[in-house]
């Protein structure tokens, strides 16, 4: 684990290191003169060796200082603390979208193989492969919110609403229903459901096809036909015997998904203008913000290996040959 | 040995012409071809190589027949049920209950994830309206009947905890605690060390004995069957090639009278005090399936 970390701290700041963005030139513009580039540089400890910048990097980022946005003048902390949230909201209740539906569905393809239950699955796995995301994102706002009016448009919350909501854990429809803001809280609800459904079809597609594999090989197993000995009903034989089994594999096949979710969804927080990680990342790299992009690169990094940590745990609580 | 049944007592299981077809893309694969037989309260062995239909015979009485698979007769009746005309629900309801199987490799065909003790009880829960505790304490009592020792520390373990022996145990005490009449043992032993083989198969026997069931005893162990049961059906390519008394499979005697696939079956077999410098090889006469 502290290996681990240690090694993507090495490995964010090299590529930022190497990448061909000159970071001094974009605090004091192309058209600087030569004493003060060579002041921002000195002011930016890019003069010293590298090894030494290195060791200011670590220092600095255990002391929870990961330096300030260029773009947004703010501590890369702070913006983090801001737009982390509202990508854990989202990449949460896709990824809960796509395990309730995708592990039934899954299942059924595996239980019903070659039958109806499993084309439409297929069909809805190739849907949700194969259709951009954009082009989902914004046919769902035209039908369910310009057309149909059922949810809210883009961004997280209306702007009637905005001040209503005191950051707490920074997951505002959380933080609403702890202050019992109700209002606040529908309108928000109102403003993820769609965005959550449009990463949770593409977890569904991806979960449901997995779930469906992992599930045909233990419906195959001699501990399955042990059970219908038994007399039990077909139902316990699957739902109880055989899925227990399935999610050994599957965890990490969720846990991996969700992670991918975290890293924020450039395209579906752009068509939503939902401020996340992604579009955050995507923002700074295109502006030459180097802190912000390396804090984004190490809070996604340590995302991925908190998540697998989870995934081990979880692993073990459910299959007692790793224990 | 005990008596062979006596013609005035119903018969467990009543089989008459059962054929088992799987339709696949490439032709009709007929994996039992017309068996017939009837079970008392005995041991009867069902011999023949690999793909004689013997392991299918034993699913196709328990309807456990995968999809493809069908099958058809035109008798089949356990105690006077017709199980051919019953519904899915009654006929699920008489597996484990009524009708048992032990399987082969208890490495397999025990739930990797849930431990023993819980496999056993819950085949209790499914037939018998009990508590949980009531149901551990029949468990751990069957565990016992099993012949494992610290049956409350077993009952805890998982499945790739405890011994191919001790799993095989375990799978007997699954398959029996709901109190069947027939129990169907495939190939029990077959994944065993030669060792542990002898210990599970006098647990089966005396199990057997002592609550009377009846077994059909699968196997493709020559030596075994004779040994351990009543009456032997050797089965080839689907079919009854004879039924006979176990304990004529070794009469020199009767050897005329035997079926020429019986004789060739035992022709392969080594012996140890009368080593032969070659093993005698299968001849298989495509007329005895006609």
């Amino acid at each position: 684990m502290a290996i681990t970390f240690f090694g993507l701290l090495l490995v964010t700041f090299l590529i930022a290191r190497v990448i061909p963005i000159d970071p001094v030139l974009a605090v004091v513009g192309d058209n600087a003169k030569a004493d003060v580039y060579d002041a921002a540089r000195a002011a930016l400890g890019l003069d010293k060796p590298l090894w030494q910048q290195f060791a200011t990097y670590v220092g600095k980022v255990f002391t929870g200082d990961l330096g300030k946005s260029v773009l947004t003048s703010n501590l890369v902390t702070d913006d983090i603390k801001r737009v982390f949230p509202a990508t854990l909201e989202l990449a949460t209740l896709g990824t809960l979208i796509g395990v309730s539906l995708g592990v039934p569905l899954g299942v059924l393809a595996a239980v019903y193989q070659g039958r109806w239950p499993d084309q439409l699955a297929r069909l809805i796995g190739l849907f949700g492969y194969s259709v951009p995301v954009f082009w989902f994102g914004l046919m769902g706002l035209l039908l369910f919110y310009a057309k149909l009016g059922w949810v809210a448009g883009p961004g997280r919350i209306s702007v009637a609403y905005q001040d209503f909501v005191d950051p707490i854990t920074g997951v505002l429809v959380i933080d609403a229903a702890l202050q019992g803001e109700w209002e606040a809280f529908r309108d928000a609800w109102s403003h993820l459901i769609l965005p959550a459904a449009v990463l949770g079809l593409l977890s569904v597609a991806y979960i449901s096809r997995m779930a469906r594999s992992f599930m045909i090989t233990e419906l195959q197993q001699q501990y399955v036909i042990a059970a219908r000995v038994k007399g039990m009903s077909e139902f316990r034989v699957i739902w109880r015997h055989a899925l227990r089994n399935a999610f050994v594999p599957l965890i990490t096949v969720i846990a991996l998904s969700y992670a991918q979710l975290l890293e924020g969804s450039v395209l579906t927080e752009t068509i939503f203008a939902w401020p996340g990680l992604g579009r955050y990342i995507t923002n700074s790299l295109l502006n030459a913000d180097m802190n912000a992009v390396l804090g984004g690169t190490l809070v996604v990094g340590a995302v991925f290996i908190g998540v697998n940590l989870l995934s081990d745990i979880l692993g073990r609580l459910v299959d007692p040959r790793t224990r | 040995m005990r008596a062979l049944t006596t013609p005035t007592e119903q018969p467990l299981l009543e089989l008459d012409n059962l054929r088992v077809n799987f339709h696949t893309p490439t032709g009709i694969v007929r994996a039992v071809r017309g068996l017939s037989f009837t079970l008392g309260r005995e041991r009867l062995g069902i011999v023949g190589e690999s793909g004689s239909g013997k392991s299918m015979t034993g699913r196709a009485i328990l309807d456990l027949i995968p999809y493809p698979g069908e099958v058809l007769a035109d008798r089949l009746v356990y105690r006077g049920q017709d199980l051919l005309t019953m519904d899915k629900r009654t006929r699920r309801k008489l597996r484990g209950r009524h009708i048992s199987m032990v399987m082969q490799d208890p490495k397999f065909s025990l739930n990797p994830v849930q431990t023993v003790g819980e496999q056993i009880a819950e085949a209790y829960r499914v037939h018998h309206k009990a508590s949980a505790r009531e149901a551990r304490e029949r468990s751990i009592a069957m565990l016992e009947a099993v012949q494992i020792r610290e049956p409350g520390r077993v009952y805890e373990l998982y499945p790739h905890e405890v011994s191919g022996g001790m799993g095989q145990r375990v799978m007997i005490a699954m398959m029996l605690i709901a109190e069947p009449d027939i129990l169907i043992a495939d190939e029990p032993t077959s994944a065993l060390d030669v060792t542990v083989q002898l210990q599970i198969l006098k647990i089966l026997d005396d199990l057997v004995t002592e609550r009377g069931m009846g077994l059909i005893f699968i196997s493709h162990d020559l030596h075994l069957v004779q040994s351990f049961c009543d009456r032997v059906i050797v089965m080839y390519g689907g079919k009854a090639m004879e039924t006979l008394p176990a304990a004529e499979l070794a009469d020199e005697a009767a050897r005329s009278q035997r079926h020429p696939y019986t004789l060739g079956l035992l022709g392969c077999l080594p012996d140890l005090d009368h080593p032969k410098a070659k093993l005698a090889t299968l001849t298989r006469d495509p007329a005895w399936l006609a």
